[in-house]
């Protein structure tokens, strides 16, 4: 199941009255896959935490699947969108992974068998079966971060939003998470600063620099422009041989 | 680490005291740890039959003594507390060597050196037997209220990254020539401390907007655990009536 997602001038103040947010408008539709780029600080993830009602918007609007993303909405909306947060060990706060995966399909009162099939359904996903009843401060970086994708995986969302789903993975894991994301039917989000991991999975890319949708197009358009990437502090990976 | 469980205080072993459900363990070493409390410092046989008791569960649990000798040091601290009393102490004054100490002060130190050792043996066999998240389970089990029990799942999962981030923080102090050998060098370290406050806060929200995003409303789940087997309870009734009889008798005769 992909469900589609619009942001309509979406705008936020951080507590302290700077602006996070400056109007972000944003169509997704059903089973996309998109790259989410731009510098440090540009709203990114401040956006990230709107499409499930973390936090909520100064101004403007949001609907998943037709749905607003408004307090009556939340239960519905936060099954359906699967935030990955960047830090693995924020999302990981149980004892086991297996606590921590059966956590939100029993927010939404699953139990018993079909609760039990969730997680190791989940588990498989990630390929994580075997570290399913370990504490997650025994796992390795890769294993974490697989971990944090189970835990959204067994509420079986329609939107996958992920927050540098790549940082700090070594090569191997890096690649192990691309298979995973290819392989899933969701609609996802991903937001990076690996270019390399949005031109192989993501057709499309939006670019945000302070507060705002600066570019959207394909994300082979985008890479190709060496003023726009510059403009937003973005820099295409060197390959050997293709220095100088 | 690296083996594939929980925590540093478990002992992996084959026991029945290890498949025992979690709750009536907790049940069994509350039982115990109160009555050794309650019972009287004069009734010295009463201690003496709760240290075989308690050493015959050790070896029951195929623990190696020497764990628990190793983690009974976290005792000593009390211990050599005790150590001062009868010097201390004031009232009637016996001879014991080339010292003149306090009878009551000697009683008070063996007060607290039984019961401190008794009490941490019976903490420690639990943890050794028992996986963290079994005791939470147990702990839920017996209706310890979710609230109490998220606390110290939360401490227990996030202590060692705590632990970790104030090691970094000190690599990074180190690596930039703090060495602090006098108090008014001390500054660094209340900066640290503050640092660590406010980093914990940081870490508290995202974990929280983690757990909303995933339909948390404000109650933990509630895991379902192994219910105690009759002959478990059997084991557990039986121990804590002989521990509650001997502190009740021991009451009674002093």
């Amino acid at each position: 199941m992909s469900a589609d997602l619009q942001a309509q001038g979406v705008e936020f103040n951080y507590p302290d009255g700077r602006r996070a947010l400056d109007g972000v408008d944003l169509d997704i539709a059903a089973g996309e896959r998109v790259a989410i780029l731009g510098p440090n600080g540009s709203g990114k993830t401040t956006f990230a935490l709107h499409l499930n009602g973390i936090l909520e918007p100064a101004a403007g609007s949001i609907t998943i699947a037709g749905m607003p993303v408004i307090e009556e909405n939340y239960p519905e909306i936060r099954r359906m969108v699967g935030l990955v947060f960047q830090d693995a060990n924020d999302q990981l706060f149980m004892t086991t992974v297996r606590e921590d995966v059966a956590f939100g399909p029993m927010n939404m009162g699953l139990e018993g068998d079909e609760l039990d099939r969730r997680v190791d359904e989940a588990l498989r996903v990630v390929a994580g079966t075997e570290f399913a009843d370990r504490p997650p401060h025994h796992l390795s970086g890769g294993e974490k971060r697989r971990a944090a994708l189970a835990t959204v995986l067994s509420m079986d969302p329609s939107i996958l939003v992920f927050d540098e789903p790549t940082s700090g993975l070594d090569p191997a894991g890096r690649r192990e998470l691309i298979t995973t994301l290819a392989s899933l039917p969701m609609t996802q989000l991903i937001i990076t600063h690996d270019l390399s991991l949005a031109l192989e999975l993501c057709d499309r890319s939006v670019i945000m620099n302070r507060g705002r949708v600066v570019a959207d197009a394909s994300t082979r358009e985008i890479l190709s422009d060496a003023e726009l990437l510059a403009q937003n502090r973005l820099e295409l990976p060197r390959v050997i041989g293709s220095e100088g | 680490m690296g083996s594939g469980h929980g925590h540093a205080l478990y002992v992996h072993e084959h026991s029945f005291i290890h498949r025992m459900a979690p709750q009536a363990k907790l049940l069994a070493a509350i039982g115990m740890v109160a009555s050794v409390a309650i019972t009287p410092r004069e009734a010295l046989w009463a201690f003496g039959i709760y240290a075989v008791a308690v050493a015959g569960l050790f070896v029951a649990s195929r623990v190696r003594l020497r764990y628990l000798f190793v983690r009974l040091l976290a005792v000593a601290p009390f211990v050599l507390f005790a150590f001062f009393i009868p010097f201390i102490a004031s009232g009637e004054k016996v001879e014991l060597g080339p010292f003149n100490v306090s009878v009551e002060g000697l009683w008070g130190a063996w007060n607290i050196l039984i019961k401190a050792t008794l009490g941490a043996s019976v903490s420690i066999l639990l943890t050794s037997t028992t996986e963290i998240p079994d005791i939470f389970r147990g702990l839920a089990a017996l209706r310890i209220p979710a609230l109490f029990i998220s606390i110290a799942t939360f401490m227990i999962r996030y202590l060692e990254l705590i632990i970790d981030e104030l090691g970094r923080m000190r690599i990074a102090m180190t690596s930039r020539g703090y060495d602090p050998r006098w108090i008014a060098q001390a500054r660094p370290i209340a900066t640290s401390a503050g640092a660590m406050f406010v980093r914990s806060y940081e870490r508290g929200e995202r974990v929280h907007s983690a757990m909303l995003s995933r339909g948390f409303t404000g109650e933990m789940p509630i895991f379902k655990q192994t219910e105690p087997t009759p002959a478990q309870w059997a084991v557990v009734s039986m121990f804590v009536a002989t521990f509650v009889a001997i502190a009740t008798t021991a009451l009674v005769v002093t």
